[in-house]
């Protein structure tokens, strides 16, 4: 029987890899049994979607982050550029 | 074919220097190391505009150039700070588990629609924050594989570690950044036992 310490291990695993068939059974039937590792696995699932969402938001003309260059670095980097 | 010579590149820093350096910015979570990244895609970006096709976007064209840099600067890094005990070190939930291996402490339920979560800029920020407490070699594994959205085998190249330390590693780095997103957005209301 795999513990819950397995199982964490194994969740992120198989979201890295596809896990052997009798680990992966065991996975299945520990999840049917232990709420906390089924909330584990959907949160990790939340995470890997929250980071796609970032890269796309961070992506979209007029992102949502405000990260600029400063006038600083763009007056640097057209000087880079002007000398290269 | 476009021709190279219409590239007009006196407006590149204007018009794509944001979105180059958010695009950075996301990845390294480091302002000097981004605007160095931007600088060097726009140097490299001249000199090689005659490769430029045109069969994609300017825009484009720059972010290809850019990800090479970005994983040119973790392969650097890589190299510079080699991997630390803690980055394969103990469970990070082994705090809330029994002897023999079982939760005392369970995950939260964090409740709520994903769906408006994804909306709320300020989760989205915090989600930032927690990555950026990682580790770099924790924050630069989970950056490649769920930002980047690289395979496994490719990551380990960059970050020069076997397969095995790359599962271990993004294991890690998932689970604290699950804790601190626990601890600092949904709070704690941790159910006992099981």
């Amino acid at each position: 029987m795999l513990s819950c310490k397995d199982v964490t291990k194994l969740l992120s695993e198989s979201m890295d890899r596809s896990l052997p068939l009798g680990k992966r059974i065991g996975v299945r039937l520990h999840l049917l049994i232990c709420k906390f590792c089924a909330r584990y696995e959907r949160q990790l699932l939340l995470i890997r979607e929250t980071a796609r969402r970032l890269a796309a938001t961070v992506e979209a003309p007029g992102g949502a982050f405000g990260d600029t260059l400063s006038e600083e670095a763009k007056a640097r980097i057209r000087e880079a550029m002007k000398t290269s | 074919m476009a021709n190279p010579a219409n590239l007009d590149t006196s407006v590149w820093v204007d018009r794509y220097g944001d979105y180059l350096f958010r695009y950075a910015m996301l990845r390294l979570r480091d302002r000097p190391a981004a605007e160095d990244m931007v600088q060097e895609t726009f140097l490299a970006a001249l000199k090689g505009r005659g490769t430029f096709s045109g069969d994609s976007s300017e825009a484009t064209w720059l972010v290809g150039i850019l990800k090479h840099k970005i994983a040119d600067h973790f392969r650097r890094q890589a190299r510079e700070a080699p991997l630390e005990e803690g980055d394969l070190g103990e469970h990070p939930d082994a705090g809330h588990m029994d002897g023999k291996g079982h939760w005392t402490t369970g995950p939260a339920e964090w409740g709520g629609n994903p769906a408006d979560l994804y909306r709320q800029g300020e989760f989205l920020d915090r989600f930032r924050i927690c990555l950026s407490e990682l580790s770099p070699n924790h924050a630069n594994a989970f950056t490649l594989r769920e930002i980047e959205g690289l395979g496994t085998a490719e990551i380990c190249k960059v970050l020069g570690v076997s397969e095995t330390n790359l599962w271990v590693i993004l294991h890690r780095a998932r689970a604290l950044l699950r804790r601190c997103l626990e601890a600092r957005w949904f709070g704690t209301t941790a159910g006992k036992g099981s």
